[in-house]
């Protein structure tokens, strides 16, 4: 009996090729579609939580703000409001930190011998280190005397690396020039494995001093960070450091402060709200593709049903029982869900696979998923493929034959 | 071994009622050759669909080989087409995209004959319907009419059933084909099967041994031909 069935059924979707593929094709699509998006939200997701955590720890982040007191506000961040003397007071009033580093950072066309690239350069200072919580590979970092004297040396992210040296080159000694000035390289720092914008392998680091003299050509920082010892201190640390801002700015309501301060946690929070929408975005897309996916499922069950009706007729006709002509369409929609659910799989992982290796982002293929869009389609296929079956079995067989 | 007593069958069209069959009562004995004429509307198809078990009377009671088919549901009657009835219908109703041997087989599908004995047995109704031996792989869509019709009885033969109805069997056949398919059933019931044509065509009916002309529902004559019954 069941061979039977199983032969029939292989026969008959054998039999109308275009048929078969045709509805595989729509439940491949929508199983497909829903696990890339999904795995790509989520890999997004994954890859913005990294990249936070590796800028540091207990990080409080200060930045300008907007100019106030004058007529026009100028944007905020804009302002050139924090200087390297803010910084050093903060490091020498405020107790609880583990270090100060003021930042000046742009982005730059660096070219070496015969390659280039466009990447951050940062302008800092030797506590950088700590204070990003970054290690040095191998040459060294910048030293206190190297800002003194505005040394033309230069420490290179690994990703910053491999893009002008080629990957795992030793590019101590050669020089890259920035905006027209040659810098020496004496070191590269230790991935981090952040990715995407703000990553800290992309990036190549200056003495502070020399940023503003070559590069940026003013005094001023575009940030001041701030490490906290650990993470209890960091609301203190936090208060005192904008309260000797404001002093030090001679302002006296907190409202009209001419600078952020943000601490990790706030960037944190901030972040996950995007993601978080993000991720709506993707899924309200996967589920629009499961919709579409579904309705063409359906329609191809529907149409291939009442195309068969007569077929149906001739089945009852010559004497098979009503539960066999059922039995046959299940296992027709069963073996097409199926086949297209595992292709379906195949395809989304190949998919995520391919983001994951060309965009650079850690999408993960997450089993709920693949319940999730295999169990809709599926749902979707049986019911449209097996409940018009039902209905034309049901039929007089001489009416199901008569139907045109 | 078949009685029908009283047959009436009443079609609801909307909120006409309209009655197809009007008190038929006949009997046919194994092993004749019988045909049913009349004209469009008659009431001969409806008839046929009753004597095939695709249909049920309204009133009136259908005997066949002693078991009351008025009384049977709709996997009895499953049962019963497939052991007791062969179809021959008028547009062959094939599977179009199997082969010859598929569709002959079609009937003996889930009644547990071995895949052998099945391919056998339709060899041997292929070769009994005069179908060439070479065609047996075809798709039954690249068959020409005839070729069809032969399939169409070798299908209705693989249950070895009681009585053979065919419905219309020349109506899509061209004059000299219709002849061939007519020797055929006229050979199957010299080998003992017992024959019911439905046809409209009198040349047809005069071919078979028994005329049972239906008109507006009710046999209006009933009138054996050749004498060599």
């Amino acid at each position: 009996m069941f061979t039977d069935l199983f032969k029939e059924t292989i026969r008959s979707l054998a039999g109308n090729k275009i048929r078969s593929g045709l509805t595989i094709l729509g439940i491949v699509i929508g199983i497909a579609s829903v696990i890339t998006m999904v795995s790509i939200g989520q890999g997004a997701q994954s890859s913005i939580e990294s990249n936070i955590q590796s800028i540091g720890s207990n990080l409080i982040v200060i930045s300008p703000g907007a100019q106030r007191g004058a007529t026009v506000s100028t944007g905020r961040g804009s302002a050139q409001t924090l200087t390297v003397e803010d910084a050093e007071g903060i490091k020498a009033q405020v107790a609880d930190i583990k270090g100060v580093s003021p930042e000046v950072s742009k982005r730059y066309q660096i070219t070496a011998k015969g390659t280039n690239t466009n990447t951050q350069v940062v302008g800092t200072v030797p506590d950088y280190l700590d204070v990003r919580s970054l290690k040095v590979d191998f040459g060294s970092f910048l030293t206190d005397q190297q800002n003194k004297t505005s040394a033309k040396v230069a420490v290179l992210g690994p990703t910053t690396r491999d893009d002008l040296f080629g990957i795992n080159a030793d590019p101590i000694g050669q020089t890259i020039r920035i905006k027209n000035v040659d810098f020496e390289i004496i070191g590269v720092t230790l991935s981090k494995g952040g990715s995407g914008f703000m990553n800290p392998d992309d990036q190549i680091y200056v003495p502070l001093t020399s940023a503003q003299h070559f590069l940026s050509g003013d005094t001023f920082v575009s940030t001041i960070s701030v490490a906290a010892t650990d993470q209890n201190s960091m609301v203190l640390v936090q208060q005192q450091a904008t309260d000797l801002l404001l002093q030090r700015h001679k302002i006296i309501d907190p409202t009209q402060a001419d600078f952020n301060i943000m601490n990790q946690t706030d960037i944190v929070a901030t972040a996950s709200s995007i993601t978080g929408t993000f991720t709506i975005l993707l899924s309200s897309i996967a589920g629009i593709s499961l919709l579409v996916g579904g309705i063409g499922i359906m329609n191809m069950m529907l149409t291939t049903v009442t195309e068969r009706t007569r077929e149906i007729g001739l089945r009852k006709a010559v004497g098979v029982r009503k539960i066999y002509i059922n039995l046959q369409f299940l296992a027709e929609a069963v073996v097409l869900t199926f086949l297209g659910g595992g292709v379906g799989i195949f395809l989304g992982w190949l998919a995520s696979l391919l983001v994951a290796k060309f965009v650079n982002l850690p999408a993960q293929v997450s089993l709920s998923s693949i319940l999730l869009a295999f169990g809709v389609s599926a749902g979707v296929g049986i019911i449209f493929g097996f409940y018009p079956a039902r209905r034309a079995a049901n039929l007089s067989p001489i009416e199901a034959l008569r139907y045109e | 071994m078949i009685e029908c007593k009283n047959l009436v069958k009443n079609y609801l069209n909307g909120d006409v009622e309209t009655q197809a069959l009007k008190g038929i009562s006949f009997r046919i004995e194994k092993g004749e050759f019988v045909s049913i004429i009349g004209p469009s509307g008659s009431g001969k198809s409806t008839l046929m669909h009753i004597l095939g078990a695709l249909d049920s009377p309204t009133s009136g009671q259908y005997f066949l080989d002693g078991v009351d088919v008025s009384g049977l549901g709709d996997d009895e009657l499953s049962d019963l087409r497939r052991n007791k009835i062969g179809f021959v219908f008028q547009s062959f109703n094939l599977l179009p995209r199997a082969t010859v041997l598929r569709n002959v087989m079609l009937p003996l599908l889930y009644s547990g004959t071995s895949q052998k004995e099945r391919e056998e047995r339709a060899r041997e109704c292929l070769r009994y319907a005069g179908m060439e031996e070479s065609k047996f792989q075809n798709l039954s869509n690249q068959l020409s009419g005839g070729q069809m019709q032969r399939v169409a009885i070798a299908r209705a033969l693989i249950n070895n059933p009681s009585i053979i109805l065919a419905d219309e069997p020349t109506g899509n056949l061209d004059t000299k084909t219709s002849h061939i398919a007519m020797q055929t059933l006229r050979e199957l019931n010299e080998k003992g099967h017992t024959i019911i044509i439905i046809t409209h065509e009198k040349e047809i009916a005069d071919l078979t041994d028994r005329i049972i002309s239906v008109r507006d529902g009710v046999i209006e004559s009933d009138v054996r031909v050749n004498s060599n019954q």
